[in-house]
């Protein structure tokens, strides 16, 4: 075998193996540096949590995967981070159609002042998605992934404010879902919600992962051990620990970690 | 409500109660028996309500910290741990009462010459040497001192295994004397079931200490470095 086409076959395996890829990332706001330098990899169809104190750097971390980061003031960022193997920094993205790769879900839910339906076809419409019976289809097909159709279906012309809080959360979760993302990135989607929808978006994050890759951001550490396969550990702007949850939840390596998950600092 | 911190050290200390009470009542049995002292023995007889109760409490106070705390790692094993050392010591109790009724049903005393005959002193000063190493080893959460049962356990095993044989020789030169000898088999079974409920609560110590699961395998070394 040539030594392109080698590169080549081991270069594709890592992209079947890793989704989302950071090496050696470092961002500054103005003069604070928020991120020291963090590699990680993490794998297709997994949940992967990211916990911390308030101000470690987790949610600016995840949010460099969609670029959420580029329009704070002062931001600046190095290093690489690589979707399906792509740099998503280069010049040529689109930064767009980058999003629509990667959804996002946030603390609060945040549907538009419209109706159920024109909230999970919005996506799809500034795509210039026109056809009724397609938008139809991928409503209701979101709706049901998160167990919302059939709460909603005879209601799908009513404003979507009027939904409880945690319907408007998996509201939010199916309008993300309908532009089809392969990767969601969730900062703390469960924060302001009562437990029982917690427990819903919980079950369907589980569920989710069958089909996306998914990285959430939470302070909830039982959240953090019942839904995700690997767990990220961050203190300061550094990346102390990434291993599987139930490793770091049971046994973890570093000292500074035991001590963050048992409640001893932070 | 009391902090994590300080409900762990108070399950310690009600853990290291445990101990020194069953390890009370297996020091009493012991001299109970040797002597064929049926006032100790009752004594045992009446302690075994105090063991019963703590172990209650304890198995409550240990669910009431899961409960409350959500522990994790460390804090988790710990809780884990304590609940079946709990469980193995309350059985350590159960074992030297088990002992002391005897005393008090059977009215003559074994002959020294048989007990000699079995080991039975040495049997017993051994599985009293691992309890001691045992409470120790919680006290301290020291591992190696926790490792050092498993090696004792065996003199345990040795001694039980060799009685069969005594016994089935014993009994036949002297068929009178069968009653002091099923006596005393049941008394070695007993102990030899204290070494083992050592040996297990040595895992459980283990466990905690070192996130390793040592039960069911036969090498009980060392399979890394301590954290």
């Amino acid at each position: 075998m040539s030594k392109d086409k080698k590169e080549s076959v081991i270069e594709s395996s890592i992209k079947r193996k890793y989704k989302l890829q950071a090496n050696d990332v470092k961002v500054w706001y103005g003069d604070f540096m928020a991120i020291k330098g963090i590699s990680m990899d993490i794998k297709p169809n997994k949940v992967t949590a990211f916990i911390g104190p308030s101000g470690c750097g987790k949610s600016t971390f995840l949010r460099l995967f969609n670029r959420m980061n580029d329009y704070v003031d002062g931001f600046k960022m190095e290093g690489e981070i690589n979707i399906d193997g792509s740099n998503i920094n280069d010049k040529d993205i689109n930064v767009e159609l980058l999003r629509k790769q990667v959804g996002m879900v946030f603390q609060k839910p945040n549907p538009f002042p419209k109706s159920i339906f024109e909230n999970v076809a919005y996506g799809l419409k500034i795509q210039g998605l026109k056809d009724k019976a397609f938008l139809e289809e991928r409503v209701e097909s979101s709706l049901k992934q998160v167990a919302l159709w059939n709460e909603v279906k005879d209601d799908l012309n009513k404003s979507a404010l009027a939904l409880s809080g945690g319907q408007q959360q998996r509201l939010c979760i199916a309008r993300t879902l309908a532009v089809e993302p392969s990767i969601i990135l969730m900062d703390e989607p469960t924060s302001a919600l009562d437990p029982i929808s917690t427990a819903k978006i919980e079950e369907l994050i589980y569920k989710l992962k069958d089909k996306y890759t998914i990285v959430i951001v939470t302070h909830n550490m039982q959240q953090a051990s019942r839904i995700s396969d690997n767990t990220a550990f961050f203190y300061l702007g550094e990346l102390i620990e990434y291993d599987k949850t139930n490793k770091i939840f049971t046994n973890p390596e570093k000292e500074q970690t035991e001590n963050y998950i048992t409640g001893r600092f932070g | 409500m009391m902090n994590l911190e300080d409900h762990r050290e108070i399950l310690n200390q009600s853990g290291m109660e445990m101990f020194q009470l069953v390890r009370k009542q297996f020091i009493k049995s012991k001299e109970a028996f040797l002597t064929h002292d049926s006032d100790l023995a009752e004594e045992v007889l009446h302690t075994e309500n105090r063991v019963n109760g703590m172990d209650l409490k304890l198995d409550r106070e240990c669910e009431r910290f899961i409960a409350l705390h959500n522990p994790v790692a460390g804090d988790l094993r710990f809780v884990l741990a304590l609940r079946k050392i709990n469980f193995d010591l309350e059985r350590i109790g159960d074992h030297a009462y088990g002992i002391s009724s005897y005393i008090v049903e059977v009215d003559t005393p074994v002959d020294q010459a048989i007990l000699d005959k079995l080991d039975f002193e040495e049997m017993y000063t051994a599985a009293l040497s691992m309890l001691d190493d045992i409470r120790d080893a919680y006290q301290s959460g020291n591992a190696k001192k926790a490792r050092k049962v498993f090696k004792k356990d065996k003199i345990l095993n040795k001694i039980n295994l060799n009685s069969f044989g005594v016994i089935s020789e014993e009994v036949q030169k002297d068929p009178k004397l069968i009653d002091q000898y099923l006596l005393l088999f049941s008394v070695i079974k007993k102990i030899e079931r204290v070494g083992d409920l050592i040996t297990n609560i040595g895992e459980e110590i283990i466990f905690y200490l070192e996130a390793e699961v040592l039960k069911h395998r036969k090498k009980k070394g060392p399979s890394k470095p301590s954290k």
